[in-house]
């Protein structure tokens, strides 16, 4: 804890960057419920999305007025972790979901068929 | 002056660690393999949410390193296990 540090921010700073992070804070542990409470893989996977996207920017946009209001000048660096995570992570859920599906179906289990199979291969018909 | 930060801060710090011991539970009971690469995606993106809070609870910008590196680690790390999943090897 700086209290010194906290003291130097104006009064609308302090209460909109912990309005902020405690919608983003509260946003991450929706999503992570949800990611523990819902039956099926694929309904799961729907879950930490929000934490992805609005929880990670409600966070970094408190974190760019925080040290903003802070240093006096603008702060942006914080911009690049959500930038960062918004290119990164649907690239890696895509990946898991196709995983995921790719072990469903060599399992017999009841998911879609694939659609994009090779003319000649037997299609399977789960 | 209000010590609206000091109270708020510390109660997103408890929210997140509530948030990375879902994902924890999630990863411990997960029935199949991608149930517990998923909860290890998450508790990541936790777990970085958590370094930014710190930054701000601090009030120092060396968080901000730890948790750009966790992004990036946590991204890598999930597409290894994903081609892992999909394939049975990594690198071919």
């Amino acid at each position: 804890m700086s209290p010194a540090a906290v003291a130097a921010l104006p009064l609308w700073a302090e209460w909109l960057v912990a309005a902020l992070v405690l919608l983003g804070a509260g946003l991450a542990l929706l999503g992570t419920i949800g990611l523990l409470r819902l039956p099926t893989f694929f309904e799961r996977v729907h879950a930490p999305a929000i934490i992805s996207t609005l929880a990670c920017w409600c966070i970094v946009w408190g974190s760019v007025l925080y040290f903003s209001m802070e240093s006096g000048e603008l702060a942006l660096h914080a911009l690049l972790i959500a930038a960062f995570v918004s290119i990164t992570v649907p690239v890696s859920t895509i990946f898991l979901m196709r995983a995921a599906l790719f072990r469903a179906r060599q399992a017999n289990d009841n998911v879609p068929p694939n659609l994009s199979a090779p003319a000649g291969s037997p299609r399977k018909s789960s | 002056m209000t010590p609206v930060l000091q109270w708020a801060l510390p109660l997103a710090l408890i929210m997140l660690a509530l948030a990375m011991g879902c994902a924890l539970l999630r990863m411990l009971k997960g029935p199949s393999a991608q149930d517990r690469v998923l909860a290890l995606d998450c508790m990541a993106l936790n777990g970085m949410l958590l370094m930014l809070v710190l930054g701000l609870h601090y009030s120092s910008k060396n968080y901000f390193e730890a948790a750009l590196l966790l992004a990036l680690l946590s991204f890598v790390s999930t597409m290894a296990m994903a081609k892992f999943l999909l394939r049975g090897e990594v690198i071919e």
